[in-house]
């Protein structure tokens, strides 16, 4: 049997449906339910045993195309920055406020990836963001939390 | 019918759904030209937009993206031999040699005219079918609708899987595993939340649909070096010479789209079939069907072979609409979106849609062939501006595909927790995607999860845990012999293959 990456996933798939039926075999159910037909976890039951049984064929059956992945020409240095990015973003926008962590966001995105055009990330950054706000907020009425601009007193 | 045309016509000709109509086409048009990134993402993209309007106006914005994704596919497919979207790939076998032969602005116009037809055409259908399987659907029973969300998936799984049927079943199981997360619909009983407080009512569905499209398409961008602005760029330079058909060119067309049409929409209300397989089976099917002198030409530019593609794949569009409208039950990946978009909005698609929501079941109909015509008029001419709207570097494009899909969670939850699941979710699809995994069938899976579990409760309940609700009723069994036989026949290809 061959070993690659695609027998390696689903490997790891099938260590993922085991451990998803047993959390499904553990889900308390009501006592007057415990042996009705169909109870909470019937149906995450047989989804755990359609998950061995899927990834347990492709792990055993002989693979007809082997997908080879070059690693050596992926960028994974910048997707990481990219992904810890938006991490932080994620981490700020509630406390900071929607503006200044997109306008920031985007910002340094466009730097990450190797763009120097200095003008032309800030017009795609603050001044789009805040057109931006200002068609969900203004005119679609749907509510961005801001607490920076509610600071500052431009949003109310 | 009458009275129901005039209630889609007077919602889909307000001021605003026109405008929407064409935004949407507009937009469409752009992402679809971008190859790799196809329907699902630009609709997935829209979402956050369709919060502000009522469900009318935000499904007619998306399908109006749908349409223009798959116009804006055949531009790239024509002009660079690089289709944007998988059911534009046969539109490349006669569209690029024409191009190349100096008849760019021909092949496009001839694109064009048979999107225009094959989608008014199927428009035509559904105008018809729609609201008769809404009534044959009303006798549907829940053993039927379980049968039915089966075959639909695993349809996708089959016609999707680009030969990896058990990798696409594999996303299946995890589609439906993600919708199982939160509170039991009946029981409120909640399961695999691991006492975490954000996930009690479930993984939203815009969050799954942003994460495994438009941000893992952004990331996968990335981690390949892929430049999808550069084929946009080219277009924007090629000289498209003159966009009018001739009267023999015209009379070719005029046999080839009405059975391309046809061809076109009954594959698309298959469940899982779509654009892709009725674009090839339209294109085989022609080159069968004209004479041997016509026969020649397929491949090196023939106008039969451009048309029957063009038509079939728009007409696969509408007719993908009609299990979602009829049923509640989306066909492809791109209406499961769509479907979702819906169950957001508090509208439940399926047979009594017609009857409760007319506007909308209406509205939608109507809007297709308005956006048809707004493709003719308005994308046609502009596309070589449009490309150059689209040669924006890809140091720009990525950042406001993250921004959007971020913004797209955040204005709906206001919540950390959700916008670090969606970046784990991104990345393990990103990943899955290296090796081929296909995501539509994990999006149809995530939609139906609900409905599938609903389904079969009643029909276990009913049945007293027996699983003979499986071949009671004849329907039942006929939808499942058919999904046996989907799994069969794929299997049996596959060993053909070898």
């Amino acid at each position: 049997m061959n070993i690659n990456t695609t027998k390696v996933i689903s490997l790891l798939f099938f260590i993922f449906s085991a451990f998803y039926l047993y959390t499904a075999y553990q889900i308390q159910v009501f006592a007057f339910d415990e042996n009705a037909p169909f109870n909470a976890r019937t149906f995450p039951i047989y989804l755990g045993y359609a998950g061995l049984f899927f990834s347990g064929l492709k792990v055993i059956l002989p693979e007809p195309n082997t997908i080879k992945v070059q690693h050596k020409n992926l960028e994974y240095k910048k997707t990481g920055i990219l992904i810890l990015i938006a991490i932080i973003y994620g981490a700020t926008i509630l406390k900071v406020g929607y503006f200044l962590t997109t306008s920031l966001f985007l910002f340094s995105s466009y730097y990450f990836l190797g763009e120097r055009r200095w003008v032309l990330m800030f017009l795609l950054s603050f001044p789009f963001v805040a057109a931006f706000m200002y068609l969900l907020h203004g005119i679609l009425d749907i509510y961005l939390r801001d607490p920076f601009l509610q600071s500052i007193g431009v949003m109310g | 019918m009458i009275e129901g045309i005039l209630i889609g016509l007077t919602t889909a000709l307000t001021f605003q759904n026109i405008l929407m109509v064409m935004v949407g086409c507009f937009f469409g048009t752009i992402i679809g030209m971008l190859p790799g990134l196809g329907p699902m993402t630009a609709i997935a993209l829209m979402i956050p937009i369709t919060y502000g309007f009522d469900p009318a106006t935000g499904l007619i914005l998306m399908a109006g993206v749908y349409y223009g994704a798959v116009f804006g596919g055949s531009t790239s497919s024509i002009l660079l031999n690089a289709p944007g979207v998988p059911g534009t790939v046969a539109t490349s076998f006669d569209g690029y040699p024409m191009a190349q032969q100096g008849k760019a602005g021909k092949a496009l116009a001839i694109a064009a005219w048979s999107s225009f037809a094959g989608g008014t055409l199927s428009a035509i259908y559904l105008l018809f079918m729609a609201p008769s399987l809404s009534k044959v659907s009303l006798s549907f029973r829940s053993p039927d609708y379980f049968a039915l969300m089966i075959l639909g998936l695993t349809a996708i799984a089959a016609f999707s899987s680009k030969g990896q049927f058990l990798k696409a079943m594999m996303m299946v199981v995890l589609g439906l595993m993600l919708a199982s997360v939160g509170q039991d619909s009946l029981s409120d009983i909640t399961r695999f939340t691991f006492n975490n407080m954000n996930l009690t009512d479930g993984i939203s569905f815009v969050l799954v649909v942003m994460a495994t499209f438009a941000m893992s398409e952004a990331l996968t961008i990335i981690l390949k070096k892929n430049d999808p602005t550069s084929a946009a760029k080219q277009v924007s330079l090629t000289e498209l010479g003159s966009i009018k058909i001739n009267k023999e060119e015209r009379t070719k067309m005029y046999k080839t789209i009405p059975r391309s049409s046809i061809i076109g929409f009954l594959i698309g209300v298959l469940p899982g079939a779509g654009a892709t397989i009725a674009s090839f089976l339209a294109y085989g099917m022609e080159r069968n069907i004209v004479n041997d002198e016509e026969k020649e030409k397929f491949g090196k530019g023939s106008v039969n072979g451009l048309s029957a593609p063009e038509t079939a794949n728009n007409a696969a569009c509408s007719g993908s609409f009609v299990p979602m409208l009829t049923l509640g039950i989306p066909g492809s990946g791109t209406t499961a979106v769509m479907l979702g978009a819906l169950l957001g909005f508090g509208v439940q698609p399926g047979p009594r849609l017609y009857m409760t929501n007319p506007e909308i079941f209406w509205s939608i109909i109507m809007s297709m062939y308005i956006g048809m015509v707004i493709l003719l008029i308005l994308n046609l001419p502009l596309i070589p501006y449009i490309a150059r709207i689209l040669a924006v570097p890809k140091n720009y494009l990525i950042p406001l595909i993250l921004f959007f899909s971020i913004t797209g969670i955040y204005v709906m939850s206001f919540n950390n927790f959700d916008i670090y699941l969606m970046i784990g979710i991104a990345v393990v699809a990103t990943f899955l995607r290296l090796y081929d995994f296909p995501m539509p069938p994990l999006i149809l899976a995530f939609v139906l999860g609900g409905l599938m579990e609903e389904n079969l409760r009643r029909s276990l309940l009913l049945s007293n845990g027996s699983w003979e609700f499986l071949w009671d009723r004849t329907l039942t069994l006929c939808i499942l012999l058919t999904t046996i036989l989907i799994v069969v026949w794929h299997f049996y290809k596959t060993i053909i293959k070898k």
